[in-house]
């Protein structure tokens, strides 16, 4: 019996000991700690959606999503090499992230109010703005989604792609019927062979597919209306500050180069420039690095190894058949901002 | 088709013995009468027609080896080999470093190696249990590396044919014996043993593999202190023991409930221990009796690893599907899981095959 009061007395003690310690430790983050002591980043990626986050025929990871956990490993370590990645499916993928199987989520995951909150979510930023749409036969002639009456639409369940068409349609007052298929190359079949009159998913989706599983890709068209929002993006866990600082101004950094006009090709002959943005941004002034608990030459690195949003896009997204689009930089015409890096 | 046969059968040279007789053989069990002359025709029609689509699509037709466009060219026509000469090395050792992916194939080579070994009855031996450690040990510290001079690669990185030699031959390797455990103690007249075996297998039975497979991946770590993780890959295969070790132990259990009371009795009147007795004289009889359905778990088993890609890790299957993800070479995947599928028929038909010589070996007293 004494044992055990002395095992509950030690339990209760310790475990007193550890919730204060906890509750008031915002200046140091566990995430990044254990990420240093480990030496690597645990990035829970996609693993089949191309140029988003997928190994390559030498089995390299690549991709938009795969990039921006490079630049976090680039910003800690000066390494964009000293990442791990894990292959998550979607139902696994908020799983993994709450559990701390992985340290940043980055898996083409649309940033919305429910994940950010009950899920215990902190989305970072949006590296990718999508939006669902429709494609079409040009010989149907069709040239808007209003004119779908009476459609039949082929949709991958379970997604919030059907949700959005039942009420895009709902609202709209017209009348589709859905053909429901699981996998993406199915639907893709059914839409060829015109079992549905249309094919719906999100628009970087169509254009792929348009670009490369159409046999001419100019018989099919894209309608103009999208009908819902999909801004893509990193998360962490809900609860280390720090680290989503850390995530956050990684994909931010990446942004900010394009706007700047630093490249990885660049960037080495722009270290002695005289602009003081430039200045901050490869670490020379300002001391930015130091206030996240990291090297100053942070987003030097990031850029020199994984380069700058543009180039990862071009890198990755526009061999799909993607255009820029609204991923183009605000001062393109896009919505692609970020906050200062200073 | 028909014409063909006879040609054959009856051509200008001939007339000896053994055609004469290879044709009554063939009138008698195909042309016997009107309805049997009529069915053998269709089906031969059939079965022809179907080989020479097969084989127009498949070998003269088909585009061995060339970029994705020659295949998108072809598409429809004929089958599109070109992609495993681009992707067979992603198809068979996935994300695992380029330059080191000799490693798996060795690793590969090994099992290949340990199956053959174990396959030969001269082996069956005190040497085989060493045999095998020594090749396990081998391939981990292949697979693994991280000294004499080889790189460590972390388990994240493992992938296509050799997840799955590893998952389904630890699978099968350990879901045995539990089986057997958990085959006795469901005979057993030990209640608190009885019962708990009785749960076990009735619980895990009573869910598909997937829900296992999800449980290890997706609840499982949330019970785990945060910052304690346990490997993905270990998790899956614990699952899969788990899974396989149940249904086994019904299979084990048929066994032991077809061998006639007499053999028990005859163990207890020679003043046997439990143990004695069953590992002497019960469960010699009994295994041999359930090679047909035990096999059939394995091969299930060996099948079901495939599962695996709902929790991402990237077996032979998932690999292929990933190789197939590749904008340049989307659409393809009939083509990719025709060649997978024909790896997975390899292994499955060489297991039936041993089995049923083993069976036939073992039971040989039984056909006097």
């Amino acid at each position: 019996m004494k044992t055990m009061a002395t095992v509950l007395a030690t339990a209760v003690v310790a475990f007193a000991a550890a919730v204060p310690a906890q509750a008031q430790a915002p200046a140091s983050s566990p995430t990044l700690d254990a990420v240093k002591a480990r030496g690597f980043v645990q990035c829970g990626a996609n693993g089949s959606v191309a140029g988003f986050g997928m190994p390559n025929a030498q089995g390299v990871w690549t991709g938009l999503d795969v990039d921006s956990c490079r630049a976090v490993a680039a910003a800690v370590f000066g390494d964009a090499t000293k990442v791990r990645y894990t292959a998550l499916t979607a139902q696994q993928r908020f799983t993994a992230i709450q559990s701390g199987e992985v340290d940043i989520l980055a898996r083409n995951t649309t940033w919305t109010l429910s994940r950010d909150t009950s899920l215990g979510l902190d989305f970072v930023g949006v590296n990718f703005y999508d939006g669902q749409g429709f494609m079409v036969k040009k010989s149907a002639n069709i040239k808007s989604a209003k004119e779908l009456n009476g459609a039949t639409i082929c949709v991958q369940p379970g997604t919030t792609t059907e949700l959005n068409l039942a009420d895009y349609f709902r609202a709209n007052r017209i009348r589709f019927t859905p053909v429901v298929i699981e996998r993406l190359e199915e639907n893709i079949a059914a839409y060829l062979a015109g079992r549905c009159d249309a094919f719906t998913t999100d628009v970087s989706g169509l254009a792929s597919v348009r670009a490369s599983n159409t046999p001419v890709p100019a018989d099919h068209v894209i309608l103009p209306e999208v009908i819902s929002k999909e801004p893509l993006g990193p998360s962490v866990r809900h609860g280390d500050q720090r680290w989503a600082d850390i995530v956050r101004w990684s994909l931010a950094a990446m942004v900010e180069a394009e706007e700047i006009g630093l490249s990885s090709t660049n960037i080495d002959s722009q270290l002695n420039s005289t602009n003081p943005a430039i200045q901050r941004f490869v670490g020379a002034t300002g001391g930015l690095g130091a206030m996240m608990g990291i090297d100053n030459k942070w987003a030097y690195n990031i850029v020199k190894q994984v380069g700058n949003y543009g180039e990862s896009f071009t890198r990755n997204v526009t061999p799909l058949g993607i255009e820029r689009g609204v991923n183009n930089l605000w001062t393109n015409g896009g919505i692609m901002y970020v906050p200062p890096v200073r | 088709m028909a014409n063909g046969h006879s040609t054959a059968i009856g051509g200008p040279s001939s007339g000896g013995l053994m055609d004469s007789k290879a044709a009554q053989w063939v009138r008698a069990n195909f042309f016997s009468s009107w309805w049997n002359t009529a069915l053998s025709l269709v089906l031969l029609y059939i079965v022809g027609k179907t080989l020479i689509w097969f084989l127009g699509w498949g070998v003269f037709n088909a585009v061995w080896y060339g970029p994705a466009a020659d295949c998108r060219a072809a598409k429809g026509i004929g089958a599109c080999w070109a992609v495993f000469p681009e992707k067979w090395r992603f198809i068979l050792f996935a994300t695992y470093p380029y330059d080191e992916q000799w490693r798996p194939a060795l690793s590969c080579v090994i099992f290949f190696a340990l199956y053959v070994y174990s396959a030969l009855r001269v082996n069956w031996n005190g040497r085989l249990p060493l045999v095998w450690i020594v090749g396990l040990l081998a391939i981990a510290f292949l697979m693994w590396g991280g000294t004499f001079g080889l790189s460590f690669v972390p388990q994240e990185r493992w992938g296509g044919l050799v997840l799955t030699l590893i998952l389904s031959t630890f699978g099968i390797a350990l879901a045995f014996p539990l089986a057997i455990l958990l085959a006795l103690g469901r005979r057993s007249h030990m209640p608190a043993i009885k019962t708990l075996c009785v749960v076990y297998i009735e619980l895990i039975r009573g869910v598909p593999l997937i829900s296992l497979l999800f449980m290890a991946s997706v609840m499982f770590p949330l019970f785990l202190p945060e910052g304690i993780t346990i490997d993905k890959l270990l998790r899956a295969q614990i699952a899969i023991i788990g899974f396989a070790g149940a249904y086994l132990a019904e299979v084990v259990r048929g066994g032991l409930q077809a061998l006639p009371k007499g053999q028990y009795e005859a163990a207890d009147a020679l003043g046997l221990s439990y143990w004695q007795a069953t590992r002497m004289i019960i469960l010699p009889q009994a295994l041999r009796m359930v090679i047909p359905p035990m096999v059939n778990t394995f091969i299930g088993l060996f099948k079901d690893t495939s599962l695996v890609l709902i929790i991402g890790l990237l077996d032979i299957l998932n690999a292929a599907k990933t190789a197939v993800s590749d904008p340049a070479w989307r659409g393809f995947g009939p083509d990719v899981y025709f060649g997978v599928s024909l790896i997975y028929f390899v292994f499955c038909f060489a297991m039936s095959k041993y089995s049923q010589q083993v069976e036939h070996e073992l039971n040989r007293d039984r056909h006097r």
